[in-house]
């Protein structure tokens, strides 16, 4: 018994003390985006060159548009990259960001089953090409969860003079860009995705590219700076340090070979260089 | 079938070539859930074992509680963490949110319950008369206490053993308050949902499937300590 008391403490002691590591220090950022930059693997790639560089650590936090908002709006955040345009005009109106600049951009393409039940392959129009989904009543697959994707996808709708909200081919993942591509995937339902995330699921996925090119499919990111007057907590030095390095030339050529390397295309156009 | 097949092959040559990135999550998952089990046990034997010795009024709601307790979702504990120690809530200033603090923390509050629970039941399932026999011989009440939670050793780790099953598994609370950070706190459990999300199954499938075989191995140690001492 003795034996075993001795032994059961000393494991405990030891995992409770290797438990402890460093802590967060001053040099935390914390850095809220959206899912599509952890899922396509960018932010594996380009935050290790910041925090080499600067000495920050990075805190990621991949959620959607929405909520990386959310968390600037309480100061929860330092910096964020986000793609929502009318909510970041709000965000940075409302006094909650500041210094938001533009980084890069790719466009929204709706994907679909191959055999395209709803005749939409090649439409110029994204707005014709949904208004097709909902007379064919084909399954549409829907973030549902104020990401980015999610505020456009709704835009088209309202461009499109409906409102499938309560449809029954119509559900909402309520889950990341991956993951809602894998579940379209698995039911073969139409929805729209980021091109980049759609180029690093490609060759995984029975789906098809079917609609692209219209001028409203734009998909544009941009890197807000919490505002340090409105939160005197944020780390305010960091957040900045970091949104400069979004827009610094070296930076915005590894955006652009980021894609070229791992999928043969350019997953993101850098646009913060002129 | 051969995604399976894939993600067994993927584990094993993961844990084969030993592969650096894996071998941190996977030491931070047994740390993280280590140190939460841990401190839970030392607050959850306490204070199941004064539940079931002690007499208030009030004992069947408390008991009742704790029981609920056991049955905590993750989600819900990670919210209510969250709010507690981000930059404005009540325990803002120690910085906790998304650090590795955080997480024992979260788990810790998932799994006292749960030992707590199987604590009290454990101590009230032994002979009421063998309290009385041991203060009969002339034992003073704290070594009659530590008799009694030597008499229940065996329902103990397995108070243990469901600590820690239900926090290394935990995956709502750890995402919440860790946020998955790639190398600091990123988890066995976490990095499974973002390579689901990054549709690489096969490294989830092989993620997962170390996550059991190191759940096996705390388990087995801890089963082969509380057989091996069996009177």
């Amino acid at each position: 018994m003795n034996r075993f008391m001795k032994m059961f403490s000393l494991v405990l002691m030891a995992t409770c003390f290797a438990g402890m590591s460093p802590g967060g220090g001053r040099g935390d950022i914390i850095f809220a985006t959206t899912t599509s930059t952890q899922d396509t693997g960018l932010l594996d790639v380009l935050i290790p060159v910041f925090e080499k560089k600067t000495g920050y650590r990075v805190k990621t936090i991949a959620v959607g548009s929405g909520q990386a908002m959310a968390m600037g709006e309480r100061g929860e955040a330092d910096v964020l990259l986000v793609h929502s345009k009318e909510a970041e005009e709000k965000f940075v109106k409302q006094g909650f960001g500041v210094n938001r600049r533009i980084v890069m951009h790719n466009d929204f393409v709706i994907l679909g089953p191959k055999a395209d039940p709803a005749k939409i392959r090649g439409l110029a129009s994204a707005a014709r090409a949904f208004r097709n989904i909902a007379s064919a009543k084909t399954l549409f697959i829907s973030r549902g969860d104020r990401s980015g994707t999610h505020v456009m996808e709704l835009k088209l709708w309202k461009k499109a003079g409906l409102n499938p909200e309560r449809e029954k081919w119509y559900q909402q993942t309520g889950l990341g860009m991956g993951q809602s591509i894998a579940v379209a995937n698995e039911k073969l339902g139409y929805l729209l995705c980021d091109r980049a995330t759609f180029l690093s699921f490609q060759r995984k996925i029975d789906l098809a590219l079917l609609a692209e090119g219209d001028s409203i499919l734009l998909n544009v990111y941009h890197v807000i700076e919490v505002n340090p007057k409105k939160f005197p907590k944020i780390n305010a030095a960091g957040g900045r340090a970091f949104a400069d390095f979004w827009v610094a030339p070296e930076t915005q050529e590894m955006i652009r070979e980021f894609g070229i390397k791992k999928f043969g295309a350019v997953l993101f156009y850098p646009d913060a260089v002129k | 079938m051969d995604l399976i097949l894939d993600g067994i092959v993927e584990a094993f040559r993961l844990l084969v070539t030993g592969d650096p990135e894996v071998a941190d999550i996977t030491l931070l998952s047994l740390k993280i859930s280590g140190s939460a089990t841990v401190i839970s046990t030392l607050i959850g034997v306490s204070a199941g074992t004064a539940v079931a010795l002690l007499r208030f009024p009030g004992k069947g709601f408390v008991i009742s509680a704790i029981n609920t307790g056991m049955g905590l979702p993750p989600v819900v504990v990670g919210l209510f963490v969250t709010i507690f120690i981000w930059r404005s809530g009540p325990l803002g200033m120690l910085g906790l949110l998304y650090t590795p603090a955080a997480m024992v923390l979260a788990q810790t509050v998932i799994a006292v319950p749960i030992i707590t629970g199987i604590t009290l039941s454990a101590i009230q399932r032994l002979p009421g008369k063998l309290r009385l026999q041991i203060l009969a011989l002339g034992a003073t009440r704290r070594q009659m206490v530590w008799t009694l939670m030597k008499e229940a050793r065996l329902p103990l780790l397995t108070a243990v053993m469901a600590g820690f099953g239900g926090v290394i598994s935990e995956i709502g609370a750890s995402m919440m308050v860790g946020g998955n950070i790639k190398g600091y706190t990123r988890v066995l459990t976490t990095a499974t949902v973002m390579e689901t999300g990054k549709g690489n199954f096969a490294l989830a499938i092989a993620l997962g499937i170390i996550l059991l075989a190191l759940a096996f191995t705390v388990n087995y140690i801890l089963t082969t300590v509380q057989q091996r001492n069996r009177t």
